[in-house]
């Protein structure tokens, strides 16, 4: 079944008239897939998920979940879809139980069946030793799971991550990781979900949209995002303190060059264990002695230099972004 | 895709996410009781040591007639008519006790015009009910800045609970808290001496909190609908300062309207405060006015009814992310 279950139209986000959040965007996710939207803070992911999940209006453009308009059928897609946000959203004086059932009830769900339903996602996560105690004593992982089993509790068809690791450390984070796995082979669910690690989108996602100041740059599955560059990135270090960009540009293989501040030199080239040896002799014929070469296969950090031209940057954000990020920051860290 | 299954109960998903909302907070609430003792201190202070100090009776109470030196009345007899011989004397301990009961005769009469009861303590035990139920309503509206901050909204938001059962189910807590501490404080005030007057009866306790419950659905709306899209809470901490004392003090809570300069007066008529201080007075200590206390009761139900309206459609355009 290749049924899409999200569709997007040129959706569009403008703030206060004249900042562009999201700018025409369109892509589709189809049953069954996780997705992701992988860019910098500030580039529109989480507007992107506001709209789609019925909490902010488009300003433009179109979006549909399972069919329904998410703002004409906004209370149909609110009970399909389930929400894991940026932010810890549990209420801190009360117990985990006690979180799940109030989102159980949030959502309408009659009690005796609710209560049978926080005990199996509490179970899933691995949570249940810890569902009478209050959830400020818990950590950041704990949390973050928790927030996956609230958003869980309406057994939602289409599920939404926001950041779901953010702030998290490698462990926690990877854990979480096969969490999410294990949800969505367990209830057969779609995962749109936002990140700005690119290992996350990485290992998590069958497919990744690059999104850049409100715009898709690019669409594709991991893999055919790195094949897209088409090529090798190597590391060189030479002896002398020579411009040797010409030479390099020379010899077979060899697409870009560039100069970093340091004096090594990134060379982007098709094919670099066959280009290695040739750019060794070639350097030593000039008279140059290379110190260290190394070559590596392109990762979506490459990728994501390739399409916008830049790194992965913090851009500036409003005051309440800057500031419930550091409230979860500080929650996870604990 | 059907929907079937949701369509039938929606009311009874309503009222259920309006039942989880309100247990979360008198949880939150009974979890803290620290927060209730705070907040019960201040009116609790001015009804003791306001409410005994300022002791107003006392200003004619006939002990002052010990402290002053009241001569003989010496009448000469040439004086009289028909005229006698001789002086009429007046002993000094006739007048002083016919003094003695006028000034308590006043003295009553003066309390019970000015203030309607004999006691200030009574009057201001009160009044103060109606202070802890401003306190209270007022600062409804943080608890949602504090739930925007916190992301708790974020999620109630994004949920297919109805935004009205969000304002609503603080409105409610709002009432209930009221109505708890206002039985603390009537309760202690009853340890303290407050002089019911001959009409009270439990039932008219039943009717206390009907007023309190009103009052308090109103104002905890108003300062909801204020806060609705707050994200500062000294902001919102500044318009609840800016409205208590306002509040208290062009109203019946501390001293009668009466007493006041007219311009006063215009406010405290329209001042819910006086209303529901008024209508609470003659449940208690006041020998009930029917028709008096069906006017405040009128008051207080358009006023809830009135606000707790604007705060729904005011949630329904602004509670967004």
């Amino acid at each position: 079944m290749t049924e899409d279950v999200i569709i997007v139209e040129n959706l569009t986000k403008i703030f206060n008239r004249n900042l562009v959040a999201v700018d025409h965007i369109s892509f589709n996710v189809k049953r069954g897939e996780i997705f992701g939207l992988l860019g910098p803070n500030g580039a529109g992911k989480t507007t992107t998920i506001n709209m789609l999940t019925t909490i902010l209006k488009p300003t433009e453009g179109r979006a549909f979940i399972l069919g329904y308009d998410v703002v004409k059928h906004a209370s149909i897609v609110r009970r399909l879809i389930g929400i894991v946000p940026q932010e810890y959203t549990a209420d801190e004086d009360l117990t985990g139980y006690e979180n799940i059932i109030l989102c159980g009830d949030l959502y309408g769900i009659p009690r005796d069946i609710s209560k049978k339903r926080a005990i199996e996602l509490l179970e899933l996560m691995e949570l249940m030793r810890f569902k009478d105690k209050k959830v400020e004593t818990y950590s950041g992982g704990m949390r973050r799971r928790l927030e996956l089993a609230c958003g869980l509790i309406n057994r939602p068809k289409v599920l939404f991550l926001d950041e779901p690791t953010l702030g998290l450390d490698v462990q926690t984070r990877s854990a979480i990781w096969n969490y999410i796995k294990r949800l969505k082979e367990e209830y057969d669910m779609t995962i749109l979900m936002t990140t700005h690690y690119m290992e996350e989108a990485d290992s998590l996602c069958d497919r990744i949209a690059i999104i850049d100041y409100g715009k898709i740059v690019i669409t594709g599955t991991p893999q055919e995002l790195k094949n897209s560059i088409g090529s090798d990135i190597m590391e060189v270090i030479i002896k002398e303190g020579d411009d040797v960009t010409n030479i390099l540009k020379d010899i077979d293989y060899v697409k870009e060059v560039r100069r970093r501040n340091d004096g090594s030199y990134i060379v982007r080239l098709g094919n670099g264990e066959v280009a290695a040896p040739l750019i060794i002799d070639h350097l030593r014929q000039k008279g140059y002695h290379v110190i260290k070469l190394s070559i590596s296969k392109p990762t979506l950090d490459e990728v994501f230099l390739t399409y916008t031209g830049r790194a992965m940057r913090d851009s500036e954000e409003a005051r309440e972004t800057i500031m419930s990020q550091r409230i979860t920051l500080r929650r996870a860290r604990r | 895709m059907t929907l079937k299954p949701y369509d039938g109960v929606k009311l009874k998903a309503m009222l259920q996410g309006f039942w989880g909302l309100t247990g979360r907070e008198l949880k939150k609430w009974m979890k803290e009781p620290i927060i209730l003792f705070m907040a019960i201190v201040q009116p609790i202070m001015w009804m003791v040591l306001f409410g005994k100090s300022m002791n107003i009776a006392g200003i004619f109470s006939p002990a002052i007639l010990d402290e002053i030196n009241i001569p003989d009345i010496r009448i000469p007899g040439s004086l009289l008519n028909p005229q006698i011989d001789g002086v009429i004397t007046i002993p000094n301990y006739v007048i002083v006790e016919n003094l003695r009961s006028t000034l308590s005769a006043i003295s009553l009469k003066a309390m019970e015009s000015v203030f309607g009861v004999s006691d200030y303590f009574s009057y201001l035990a009160i009044g103060m009910i109606s202070m802890i139920t401003i306190f209270t309503s007022t600062f409804s509206g943080m608890s949602i800045v504090w739930d925007r901050r916190l992301g708790f909204l974020y999620k109630v938001l994004s949920t297919p609970v109805p935004r009205s059962a969000i304002i609503l189910s603080k409105v409610f807590n709002a009432a209930v808290r009221s109505i708890f501490q206002s039985t603390i404080i009537l309760g202690l005030a009853i340890f303290l001496g407050i002089r019911f007057s001959s009409t009270f009866s439990l039932l008219n306790l039943l009717a206390v909190y009907l007023a309190i419950f009103l009052f308090s659905t109103g104002l905890s709306s108003l300062f909801l609908a204020f806060a609705l899209r707050s994200t500062r809470h000294e902001t919102q901490m500044a318009i609840v300062n800016l409205f208590t004392m306002p509040l208290m003090f062009t109203s019946n809570a501390f001293f009668p309207t009466k007493i006041m300069p007219n311009w006063l007066q215009g406010i405290a008529s329209i001042n819910p405060v006086s209303y529901i201080t008024d209508a609470l007075r003659q449940l208690t200590i006041y020998q009930t006015n029917y028709l008096t206390l069906l006017m405040d009761f009128v008051y207080l139900t358009a006023f809830a009814a009135t606000l707790s309206t604007v705060g729904i459609i005011l949630s329904w355009k602004y509670l967004t992310k």
